[in-house]
């Protein structure tokens, strides 16, 4: 009978675990839909971003107000891992604050600094509450956030606060068990958690003993479940950021902002087109396997798996889209909708592919158009406001470009401006219609 | 002014069988843009009082394939590049100094990978390194005390990380250098990039350029400094939109440079 919990939480760690493991390998599926990029090199720089970017946050602090309240959660998130730990061997193995017999007055310190950490997330998680809420801020109140997107950030910040007030629970009611010599952790007296030592009395104490042990074990549980849930909730939400934060800044593009990749498939047509000795009525050269590539981008297994990755790793704070000089003047274009689409997107191929015994099956819909549409692409300016801005190396720059890149090489839809615009270049050598044998004409111009 | 300007080709340059210094790309902008054909007039003012030997390409030169490329052709931008890394190569050339961001930025980035490696700088850098070397003096002349503000080019700022050289030649000058609220990476694009000088903006409640130029007037600047034709092209019709023409005035650095000293 006294095993009843153990099996019990041991059944909830598993399934708990088990579905959390197949989505992210859902996600890994997803993401390797993408064509290959090569991302391996110079990993002494990529450790580096990743430590600076993604354990530091350091893009952050740019705007230092949310980057302290967001910090905040951050730090309590990682610690609390610890607590998480003892409540998996507790939760197992039916012992009760199992680390703090080992490790005595550290233990005591540590409890205590996740009870702080605790508070002030739980400052941070109100105030977020309230600034998403009532503050209005422009850039948690664009178009692409409404409906879903913004009850998911508020749900999100709900379970924060929901596993906080578990904490506190748990360890509050176990303090006045403890000094009543009722907890079932030997003997009595307080166990001088910073917090909860305090906290503790006030809230609980007076109550009986059978209601607190049922309140201790509702916050215990409550813990645990939370995270058990959240684990869970994460693949459906904006919120993956906290685990692939890590991956999507190891993985980041480390040219310049300004090097736009050369599309290997046309430099070997443009090099065979210059080549003098080339036999203009060749068929083309029958490579073994190559499947005709297509230029640029229409659906998301056009882009590579880096962008991929990115798209999954876009947590919706918007930053990129309250930066970009075509969303502040008003136009359609959101980097932040191109990151949000492409990962919807992705998510209806995955099922799709799911559906289909693992094969994608033609839907007739695309990321260009049912998605993003050419008004967006055409209204980005390449100024990289929003991959300098991204908190965590999203580039939605390149996903523009390659968008771009199908319109103009696959569909000829470029807008009429654009097109004389190169007619020009090809013509002139020159944007404009001038005669590139002008070239040097200013040296004696007045 | 009768002024002579020595301005040789890359071609001349080998009939006499010598390599200048550094190649000039003078850019589509600095070819036919009449505003940016002033700039590049000034910077080559300045390279001849230094007694610099470059030379340019002159009818040689073809479109680097910039604008085609962030239009998404990426064909013509790659035949563009093919075109001129063959010229570049059959010269030699070692070292590139442009005025245009944009022609900087791809000769810079892209075309090594399709086999032109040069050692390309924007002519600030340029500038920066003869004053550096003692080969140029700036001297305020008649900006001397002026508010000047510099408006970041994106692809000479957060594409290359190019902050500091137009700064520090601004503040050379005398003069009073004011930050815009958004400035160095958090720098507003003018709206010309992406291939947008080229065509209409898409429909929304206002220009970029009107954005910026709002940016720009807020320091209570009396000129601008660009480090980009286009960006200049921008913020030029930006102050006549606000009709403030007789107040503020868009220039280039290397024209500030050679206009302070009456070049």
């Amino acid at each position: 009978m006294s095993y009843l919990d153990n099996i019990l939480f041991a059944v909830v760690l598993i399934v708990g675990f088990g579905y959390f493991i197949l989505n992210i390998k859902k996600i890994y599926r997803n993401v390797n839909l993408g064509i290959d990029v090569n991302r391996n090199d110079n990993s002494k720089q990529r450790w580096r971003n990743m430590a600076l970017v993604a354990l530091g946050q350091k893009k952050m602090f740019t705007r230092p107000i949310p980057a302290v309240l967001h910090f905040m959660l951050y730090a309590a998130f990682i610690i609390t891992q610890i607590e998480l730990l003892e409540i998996f061997v507790d939760g197992l193995f039916g012992t009760h604050r199992f680390f703090k017999g080992g490790l005595g007055g550290f233990y005591t310190f540590l409890i205590s600094f996740i009870e702080i950490l605790s508070l002030l997330a739980l400052i941070a998680t109100i105030a977020f509450l309230l600034r998403r809420n009532l503050l209005k801020l422009p850039r948690l109140n664009k178009a692409e956030l409404l409906g879903w997107p913004k009850k998911d950030a508020n749900l999100i910040l709900i379970m924060e606060i929901i596993l906080v007030l578990c904490i506190f629970t748990m360890n509050g009611t176990d303090e006045v068990l403890y000094s009543l010599g009722k907890s079932h952790f030997e003997g009595t007296g307080s166990f001088n958690f910073a917090v909860s030592q305090h906290l503790g009395p006030v809230l609980f104490g007076g109550m009986g003993e059978g209601t607190l042990h049922i309140l201790e074990r509702i916050g215990w549980w409550g813990h645990f479940l939370m995270v058990i849930a959240f684990l869970n909730y994460l693949y459906y939400s904006k919120h993956l950021h906290i685990l692939l934060a890590f991956p999507n800044t190891y993985f980041a593009n480390l040219k310049p902002l300004g090097e736009f990749d050369n599309l290997a498939s046309v430099t070997k047509e443009v090099k065979m087109m210059m080549d003098p000795n080339a036999d203009p009525f060749a068929a083309p050269a029958a490579s073994e396997g190559e499947v005709h590539a297509k230029f640029g981008a229409s659906d998301v297994q056009d882009l590579n798996w880096g962008q991929l990755l990115n798209a999954y790793t876009c947590t919706e704070c918007g930053r990129c889209s309250s930066v970009c000089p075509a969303n502040i003047t008003g136009k359609k274009l959101s980097p932040r909708k191109i990151m949000m689409d492409t990962r919807d997107r992705l998510e209806e191929v995955g099922r799709n592919i799911d559906a289909n015994k693992g094969v994608f099956v033609s839907d007739n819909k695309s990321l260009l158009n049912d998605y993003i549409t050419p008004e967006e692409l055409w209204a980005c300016t390449s100024c990289n406001a929003c991959v300098e801005e991204c908190p965590v190396s999203i580039s939605p720059l390149s996903i523009i470009m390659d968008m771009r890149r199908y319109l103009v090489m696959e569909q000829s839809a470029a807008p009429m401006p654009l097109n004389s615009m190169m007619t020009n270049v090809e013509n002139n050598g020159a944007p404009w219609p001038y005669n590139q044998q002008d070239r040097l004409n200013w040296k004696n111009e007045l | 002014m009768s002024e002579v300007l020595i301005v040789p080709t890359m071609a001349e340059m080998l009939a006499q069988g010598k390599q200048p210094e550094v190649l000039f790309w003078v850019g589509c902008a600095g070819s036919f843009d009449d505003r940016a054909k002033k700039i590049t007039k000034a910077f080559v003012r300045i390279l001849n009082r230094a007694n610099v030997s470059f030379a340019v390409l002159g009818t040689e030169e073809s479109c680097t394939g910039d604008p085609a490329k962030r239009a998404g052709n990426e064909f013509l931008f790659q035949m563009q590049a093919m075109m001129n890394i063959e010229v570049l190569n059959a010269y030699e050339a070692k070292k590139i100094v442009t005025a245009c961001p944009h022609c900087f930025n791809t000769l810079k980035n892209e075309y090594p990978e399709l086999g032109g490696q040069y050692e390309v700088i924007h002519h600030t850098e340029f500038l920066k390194s003869l004053l550096n070397d003692g080969r140029l003096t700036i001297e305020g002349g008649q900006f001397k005390g002026k508010k000047i503000t510099f408006h970041d080019p994106c692809y000479l700022g957060r594409a290359n990380k190019v902050y500091e050289a137009p700064r520090d030649l601004i503040e050379k000058l005398d003069v009073e250098l004011v930050e815009m609220k958004r400035s160095k990476s958090n720098g507003l694009c003018c709206g010309a990039g992406g291939a947008q000088m080229f065509k209409d903006a898409e429909k929304g409640d206002k220009e970029i350029n009107i954005e910026r130029t709002e940016d720009a007037l807020a320091t209570q600047s009396e000129i601008i400094a660009t480090g980009c034709p286009f960006c200049n092209t921008m913020m030029t019709d930006g102050i006549k939109n606000k009709e403030k023409e007789a107040d503020v005035k868009v220039m280039d650095i290397a024209e500030l440079i050679a206009n302070a000293q009456d070049l």
